[in-house]
């Protein structure tokens, strides 16, 4: 199909594209490298320092603050989403399921509230008092009304995992539907055939055969977890929380970049974000061995 | 037996995703005096409309809705125009250095979002545009996802049917605007809404560059309500409520498309 009038044509349809991602992708990422060497006051004034800016973060109690309540929020939702995502995932793939569509619309529809203003509701069911949550578990189970969510230190992690579990959990079981409903059926007669039961099943035919999909929802939700930011810092009322038990790594990130005006200490934080996001990403992949077999 | 077991989780789960949205119906025409006595659900005759009218004597709502919509829109329209033409060339077409640009596309694909906060501050405050609703769109234009959604799905667009828009006298680009376009309708649907969405919700960078209140988005400008009338809870409910709507509907309207086009990277990549 390789036309005279069409070797022009492909460069023609990629310039605007390729143009934008040259200035507002690609520059920034390098000018990004550039700037985590110097410390900035604003964008008027900078000073070149070498590596001081990651030695100084990694010295930094804050930054390890950040860090610790990020990578509880991360492995608290992953542990907690994924097993219920394909928990549901594998029910609602039953053949004689019926109301499928209807079940796979209600667990996605907090998705659709949108993580910002998911936040601003659940700042009010939290609340102590007239709180929906509080209400609920008093009139479930008689505990007291009181508990304050997001001004105990102790609770403002599980919360945030518990917001993030209603928000994610229909999101992800939209893959994991897919992905089962892609499963050769014939391999399930084969194995019913061969005496194998249910959790053999699952284990022989159901994960290796979603065994793609599960591995990117994985890595995909541990970076996403990672780059928390809005949940924690609208159901903090714009801070930190208590104790600082609601910094996360990209709230460290901004506070000192935006609000301090360090841009260059901005630019370290997120290239050392990165780097984590990057070496969990392929201590993941090296783990559940992807790539090595052929599908 | 086991199906009674089966539904009852479902229809557990069911209860525990939809209670907080019916809350948030509930709570927009709740008196704020109710939200102490009934914390369900007050009687249907004490729900009222007050809340929205104190929304709007309070705050610039629609003003803020009309600038989410503008910053959604203008960003959606650019991100499917740029990412389409994009993705049909690197789908139909070969040509020198596609494999090596395509590399580095994906490869920026891993790197985290607030990586470039303080490079696109800098970038944007020296393009004078820090304050503005362009300094919204202008860095939103490129979406990577969505130029490899595009060239995913327009990959299946048989050679032949381009070759025959050809012999009929389309040059490159009708072909592009009157053939792949067209067929590509459900991915353009998908493509809409999850633009649409990212853009509707976005926060951070919103928070970052927009300083006049005249010029906030939703987001940021119902989150500042939260400090500045921190008791008027049924306001802010009733704005919560009217912000959600819009991608309600959208959502209603292109939901096939939706569902299709979220999974198809993952099933088929």
């Amino acid at each position: 199909m390789q036309l005279n009038s069409s070797r022009s044509a492909p460069y023609l349809f990629l310039a605007p594209f390729v143009l934008s991602f040259l200035i507002f992708g690609a520059y920034p990422i390098i000018r990004s490298m550039i700037l985590s060497l110097y410390i900035t006051s604003g964008p008027e004034a900078q000073q070149f320092v070498g590596l001081d800016n990651y030695l100084h973060l990694l010295q930094d109690p804050d930054f390890w603050t950040a860090f610790r309540n990020t990578a509880t929020f991360a492995i608290g939702s992953v542990a907690l989403q994924l097993p219920l995502s394909l928990g549901l995932a594998i029910l609602l793939n039953r053949s004689d399921m019926r109301g499928r569509n209807v079940f796979r619309f209600i667990f996605f529809s907090p998705n659709l509230m949108g993580l910002v203003f998911s936040a601003l509701l659940f700042m009010l069911i939290l609340a102590p008092k007239f709180g929906l949550l509080n209400a609920s578990l008093h009139a479930l189970f008689g505990l007291p009304s009181t508990t304050r969510w997001l001004s105990t230190p102790e609770l403002v992690m599980p919360a945030l995992i518990m917001v993030a579990l209603w928000l994610y959990t229909g999101f992800n079981m939209v893959y994991f539907l897919a992905a089962l409903q892609s499963v050769d059926g014939e391999l399930y007669e084969a194995a019913t055939i061969d005496g194998a039961g249910r959790w053999s099943q699952f284990w022989h035919v159901t994960l290796p055969g979603i065994k793609p999909v599960l591995i990117f929802v994985v890595v995909l939700s541990t970076i996403g977890s990672f780059q928390l930011f809005e949940l924690a810092y609208l159901l903090l009322g714009n801070g930190s929380g208590p104790d600082q038990a609601g910094l996360t790594i990209v709230m460290y990130l901004y506070q000192n970049g935006f609000l301090g005006g360090d841009l260059g200490y901005a630019a370290a934080i997120g290239w050392t974000l990165a780097g984590m996001v990057l070496i969990l990403s392929m201590i993941q992949l090296r783990l559940t061995g992807a790539g090595k077999e052929g599908r | 037996m086991r199906r009674v077991v089966i539904y009852s989780l479902l229809g557990l789960f069911s209860i525990l995703c939809l209670v907080p949205i019916v809350w948030l119906v509930a709570s927009a025409f709740k008196a704020n005096a109710d939200f102490q006595t009934y914390a369900f659900a007050p009687p249907v005759d004490r729900l009222t409309l007050g809340n929205f009218t104190s929304l709007f004597k309070q705050m610039p709502f629609l003003r803020f809705m009309m600038n989410s919509f503008f910053v959604a829109g203008a960003t959606v329209i650019i991100q499917l125009f740029f990412s389409s033409l994009g993705g049909f060339a690197l789908a139909k077409y070969e040509f020198a250095g596609k494999k090596v640009m395509m590399g580095v596309m994906l490869a920026t694909m891993m790197i985290p979002g607030p990586v470039l906060l303080a490079p696109m501050y800098e970038l944007i405050y020296h393009l004078r545009l820090i304050d503005s609703h362009l300094g919204l769109i202008v860095p939103g234009m490129v979406n990577v996802f969505g130029m490899f959604l595009f060239r995913q799905s327009m990959l299946s667009v048989p050679d032949e049917m381009l070759q025959a828009a050809r012999i009929d006298g389309c040059n490159e680009f009708q072909i592009f605007w009157h053939v792949v376009l067209p067929v590509s309708r459900p991915i353009v649907g998908a493509f809409c809404l999850i633009a649409f969405m990212g853009t509707w919700n976005s926060f951070l960078w919103p928070q970052i560059i927009l300083q006049s209140s005249d010029r906030f988005t939703l987001p940021i400008g119902l989150n500042q309500m939260v400090g500045v009338y921190e008791a008027d809870y049924g306001a802010l409910m009733s704005g919560t409520l009217l912000a959600v709507l819009p991608v309600v509907v959208l959502f209603f309207l292109l939901q096939k498309e939706f569902i299709a086009g979220l999974t198809k990277g993952a099933v088929k990549g």
